[in-house]
């Protein structure tokens, strides 16, 4: 297999929304590629016909009867708590700015 | 007065008026307040709410429910309402949660009394306790070296003797081997056996709620409070209770004495079943051909878990942003985008699942022929700090005996058996197919019996 280049530690940093400083990314790119390479081994393995397990308890769409549990759920306050809020929504970084006078 | 180490002794001595819950209580937090800084056991003491219901049971008198008195400790994944949860992580560093984990509302309902939250590897990740954003935790029984991990704190506050049962999680060997590590019992339930609810999500095909004990009598009456349904996790089911087996067949896989088992566990594995066979219980010799891919398919499918499941922390609606992940927050996340992205899912996203498959078949099969599997837990005895942290790769290797059976869903319960020549704890796992849990309890309690196992702490 390739050796993992420092442009494809960056693509999958970018798909991970993370910001790797270049200390990180000479750190990660030899540790991942000797992962990578590790679990490659799976290749070796027939798997022709043999179906995917996704999970192991054979239980398939649970559902519970459509009902508000007032005693179980949070109040608007509970609901917001711990993170910066606004009038009482979330508050997030603008992802629009002012057009400029020009 | 000694601390009782067993939940018999302690309802005991309650009963019959030899301590209060108070005093027990006091003694638990002098333990905390003498050695916490040492080891770095503890994130968060809960002292104020543990008086008080310490308290209120001593003003009721009656100690009647299963874990009444019982001084109890949470890995600091599982959400406790009001009190700060981390994850071992920067990035929540100061989360308070809104509501409790099931696993804590069950065991304060049935008399426990909660002490604190502890320290782990920071978001499970890890096999020593050496990820976390609040330092490392020192094993009790030598501090030169870890007490296993991610569920450190959880192993390493028994073995001090700061609290008499703890919560862990167990995603690829997270409660069984710093069990090992640290001289207890610990449980890895069948998937769906207790509910995940309020657990804060590693990899949600594999996740499941550990416990430790010092005693398989206690891991029992543990599991009994925690097991059944809830209406909030999916997966959690209710289950009849197997009739105890009379007599057991147990199997050894040939494929786990392979060159990297240190031989000192190798030996206790030996001795082990020769216990067993002096007991009458039968051991054969079986294959599991498949064990060689289990980390593999683990360290696959598990970052691709992690990756999701990290998402959700983006610095909006939780704790700090993404940048305070710490290293191996990041490898996985990584990891995890890497084997789903466009072009390498099939060869190893898909891949791992469907090798998965095959391992579940080995066990299978496997079960077919016998009721439990022996099997070591770590391949080495615990490693000093600091061995493993420069390559990840040697640490994931950890798991080699573990996480096969996460992937299989299967339960599998850590004993504590001896120790080694640098008197460090050594033990084994009992491996057993779905929902077969009280008979391993009942293997294991007989095998303690056999070799008149006294529960010990470090200090």
């Amino acid at each position: 297999m390739a050796k993992l280049t420092k442009k494809e530690v960056l693509h999958v940093a970018e798909l991970s929304n993370l910001k790797l400083t270049d200390t990180e990314i000479k750190k990660f790119t030899p540790q991942l590629d000797k992962i990578i390479e590790f679990v490659a081994i799976l290749s070796e393995v027939d798997t022709e016909g043999v179906s995917a397990t996704h999970q192991t308890t054979g239980l398939i769409n649970v559902l519970r009867d459509d009902e508000v549990k007032t005693d179980e759920a949070l109040t608007p306050d509970q609901a917001l708590s711990g993170t910066d809020t606004y009038n009482g929504y979330f508050k997030v970084p603008a992802i629009l700015t002012e057009r400029s006078s020009e | 007065m000694n601390t009782p180490l067993t939940i018999k002794e302690t309802q005991d001595g309650l009963k019959s008026k030899k301590f209060s819950a108070v005093e027990l209580v006091d003694l638990y937090l002098s333990q905390i307040k003498k050695y916490n800084s040492e080891y770095n056991i503890f994130l968060t003491v809960t002292e104020e709410e543990a008086y008080k219901k310490a308290k209120d049971l001593d003003n009721e008198g009656i100690y009647s429910n299963p874990l009444s008195g019982v001084v109890t400790s949470y890995k600091d994944i599982f959400l406790t309402k009001g009190i700060r949860t981390t994850a071992g992580s920067k990035v929540l560093e100061s989360y308070i949660p809104a509501y409790s984990a099931t696993s804590v509302k069950r065991l304060e309902s049935a008399g426990a009394i909660s002490i604190g939250k502890l320290n782990c590897d920071a978001w499970a990740h890890g096999a020593s306790g050496e990820n976390s954003d609040f330092g490392p935790t020192k094993n009790p029984w030598n501090k030169e070296y870890v007490p296993g991990g991610s569920s450190s704190g959880s192993a390493a506050v028994l073995a001090a003797n700061m609290s008499l049962v703890s919560l862990g999680s167990d995603t690829g060997g997270s409660t069984r081997q710093p069990a090992n590590f640290c001289n207890l019992v610990g449980l890895k339930p069948t998937r769906g056996a207790i509910s995940r609810y309020g657990v804060i999500a590693m990899s949600s095909s594999i996740d499941t709620v550990g416990s430790f004990t010092h005693s398989v009598d206690d891991m029992e009456i543990m599991f009994d409070v925690l097991r059944g349904e809830d209406g909030l996790d999916g997966i959690a089911k209710d289950f009849k209770k197997r009739e105890i087996k009379s007599k057991f067949r147990i199997g050894i896989a040939k494929e786990y004495f392979t060159e990297g088992l240190e031989s000192e566990v190798h030996q206790m594995i030996d001795d082990v079943r020769k216990t067993f066979e002096a007991m009458d219980i039968e051991v054969v010799e079986l294959s599991l051909p498949h064990t060689k891919y289990a980390v593999p398919v683990y360290y696959i499918i598990q970052p691709a878990e992690v990756s999701s499941n990290l998402g959700r922390f983006d610095g909006i609606r939780y704790g700090n942003p993404r940048d305070n992940f710490g290293s191996e927050a990041k490898r996985r996340i990584m990891l995890g985008s890497y084997v789903l992205s466009a072009g390498y899912y099939d060869a190893f996203f898909d891949k791992a699942q469907r090798v998965r498959t095959k391992l579940i078949e080995d066990f299978d099969n496997a079960f077919e022929k016998v009721d439990a599997i022996l099997s070591p837990v770590s391949p080495t005895p615990p490693f000093k700090l600091g061995k493993n942290t420069s390559d990840p790769l040697k640490m994931y290797l950890e798991d080699v005996y573990t996480a096969s059976i996460n992937l299989a869903g299967i339960p599998s319960l850590a004993l504590p058996s001896t120790f080694s020549a640098d008197k460090l704890p050594i033990g084994f796992q009992l491996i057993g197919p779905n929902f077969s849990e009280h008979n391993l309890f009942e293997l294991g309690r007989r095998y303690h019996q056999e070799i008149n196992y006294k529960p010990s702490v470090a200090f």
